[in-house]
């Protein structure tokens, strides 16, 4: 029996064991960790949804669910508009610099056609659902119209701008759209990026 | 090196990490001459492991319902990613633990592992031999497909042989007077939460039974009587590295079977996975032919053969219970096969033979021929228990060896 101990021979052997071992065990461990994504069926009903404008009346919020989360599409009156502008000092991100939003939303109006508002209703801070007030000194005497988050008192202003001193930390975010023709708008698909 | 050293201190402190993994790792002693078959302890667990894990992921996209529970398969099948995969591996793993498992039984039957001190060890093994066929059995019905339906149904209906509480006893089991999404959901908690649980417990206490009395060998020779000055086994290896590399080679080569049958055979021609059970749960038309899943196969052809309902069950029941008395049924002087005589080799051998034509006959539609064929195999697996206080005395043994072969 050969009594003489190879030491380099047997570290080398651990040595690739372990790593073959490693690498099968990183192999294993795709299929479980791939089964935590969205489902097929999940991806399926996050298609993207068609919707109407001609059937939102003037200062309406409609509200769609499009892969399970709330939408809004609101119909924003001018007077509500006319108060917006790039250099509010009130405002966190008043450039939606750092929001998500596609290209073509990164306006003042944060939208395509700056009466009809398309954003997640999702707050930024801990995703409760903000309410829309729009009505002038509705939330405090110089509220200019916006959203409130009833959970942690987040404030956006009515194009989903976020207020300097509250817990969220960007503004609402837009999703992809774009106009099918003058009226309908398809929700989470957009020509360009 | 330095910080994982003092980590360990840190731990050891605290928790007997060190002592622990010395008593039942790096310095408890094995025989030096395991062979093949001392490989199936370890790929049982490796199994017990792989079932739990995926157990666990598809109990995350399974809906235990009546009306969900066959939809979210289908899900889980087609929509889930890799959810497939996951499916396989698990009824697959299923078959293939009992497989393990029956190797294992079968390496103790034949090198008489069951035997004093050993005894404890045997039963705790078929306790969770037991609860493993529970386990199964919960688990088959879980896919609502129609022969877990009829399956459930079958079963479930054995207890009803009991007399004068039977009836009432299949209701209480059923919660409704038919199989139905009640009895789903029971079986649902028991497979994911309860017999899980259990068979966990079952299997640490197996393993320190074992590691108290040590491990048996191919020569049923007590390694702990032959000890060198320092009062270690001379015949005795540490389990790491020695086994755990062994056992490495063999959980690779195992694997290897295991995912080639996932990948290309997961029903493997109906026996893992039957084809009525594709169709959904259906309470007013019984499958075509209804039998077991294979591993259950031997003892559902006991119950066959024995043409009286309650006569039935107790045999299938009498045929488990025995298994847990084996220990005192052998009063052989010596342990393995080896050094028994031709009767005890004969019974072991036709024993097996009988248990294989039963897992056969479970399978198949019973005719006059076969339940007879069935009877008789019956009779001879009773009889290697009950004439086994006689044959292993007045078997000839030969001398077991001083030192492990």
């Amino acid at each position: 029996m050969n009594t003489k101990l190879n030491n380099d021979k047997r570290k080398f052997l651990t040595v690739a064991t372990s790593i073959v071992g490693g690498i099968g065990l990183g192999f294993f461990s795709v299929p479980f960790i791939s089964s935590w994504f969205p489902s097929a069926q999940a991806k399926a009903l996050g298609a993207p949804i068609d919707l109407d404008l001609k059937k939102i009346g003037f200062g309406q919020k409609v509200t769609v669910s499009w892969r399970g989360q709330p939408v809004f599409v609101i119909h924003r009156p001018d007077a509500l508009l006319d108060n917006l502008s790039f250099d509010d000092t009130k405002l966190r991100d008043p450039l939606s610099n750092v929001s998500e939003q596609p290209s073509y939303t990164k306006n003042i109006y944060r939208s395509i056609k700056k009466n009809f508002f398309v954003v997640i209703g999702i707050c930024t801070h801990l995703g409760c659902v903000p309410l829309y007030k729009p009505v002038i000194g509705s939330l405090e005497p110089s509220w200019k119209g916006g959203f409130f988050c009833p959970c942690h008192g987040s404030k956006f202003d009515v194009s989903g701008r976020v207020f300097k001193g509250v817990p969220a930390p960007i503004n609402l975010a837009i999703p992809p759209y774009k106009y099918l023709n003058d009226d309908v708008i398809r929700i989470g698909e957009s020509d360009i990026k | 090196m330095y910080f994982f050293d003092k980590t360990i201190k840190w731990i050891d402190k605290r928790f007997p990490l060190t002592i622990l993994w010395k008593e039942h790792s790096s310095e408890y002693y094995s025989p030096k001459n395991f062979n093949f078959w001392y490989f199936f302890g370890s790929l049982a667990m490796v199994m017990l492991c792989i079932q739990l894990i995926t157990g666990i992921w598809l109990t995350m996209s399974y809906n235990p319902s009546e009306s969900g529970a066959f939809d979210s398969v289908e899900y889980i099948m087609r929509d889930v990613s890799f959810g497939w995969l996951l499916r396989y591996i698990h009824s697959t793993g299923a078959s293939f633990f009992f497989f393990v498992v029956y190797l294992h039984m079968f390496r103790s039957l034949m090198y008489g592992s069951y035997k004093n001190p050993r005894e404890l060890l045997w039963i705790t093994g078929v306790f969770i031999f037991i609860l493993l066929m529970s386990e199964s059995f919960f688990g088959y019905l879980l896919p609502w497909g129609n022969m877990s339906f009829w399956g459930a149904q079958v079963i479930t209906s054995l207890f009803a042989a009991i007399p004068f509480i039977g009836d009432s006893l299949v209701e209480i089991i059923r919660g409704n007077y038919n199989i139905s999404g009640v009895i789903l959901t029971r079986f649902f908690s028991l497979h994911v939460s309860a017999v899980p649980l259990i068979f966990v417990g079952l299997v640490v206490i197996h393993i320190m039974a074992l590691h108290t009395v040590g491990s048996n060998n191919p020569d049923g020779i007590e390694i702990k009587n032959n000890k060198d000055i320092n009062g270690h086994p001379v015949d005795g290896i540490f389990f790491y590295p020695y086994y755990v590399i062994k056992d490495i080679f063999g959980i690779s080569v195992f694997l290897m079977i295991f995912f080639a049958v996932v990948f290309f055979a997961p029903s493997f021609g109906g026996f893992f996975l039957e084809a009525p059970n594709f169709i959904p749960a259906d309470p007013l038309k019984t499958p075509d032919h209804i039998a077991p899943i294979w591993y259950m196969t031997p003892f559902y052809a006991i119950l066959r053969a024995i043409p009286n309902k309650i006569g039935g069950v107790v045999a299938m029941g009498a045929s488990l219970a025995i298994i847990f008395i084996l220990p005192w049924l052998d009063r052989s002087k010596v342990k393995s096969l080896r050094y028994k005589g031709f009767i005890s080799k004969f019974f072991l051998f036709l024993f097996i033979i009988s248990f294989f034509v039963l897992g056969y006959l479970g399978m198949v539609q019973p005719n006059p021929t076969r339940t007879l064929v069935a009877q008789i195999c019956t009779t001879i697996y009773f009889l290697y228990f009950i004439l086994m206080p006689f044959y292993s005395v007045i078997d000839k043994v030969k001398i077991v060896p001083e030192r492990v072969t």
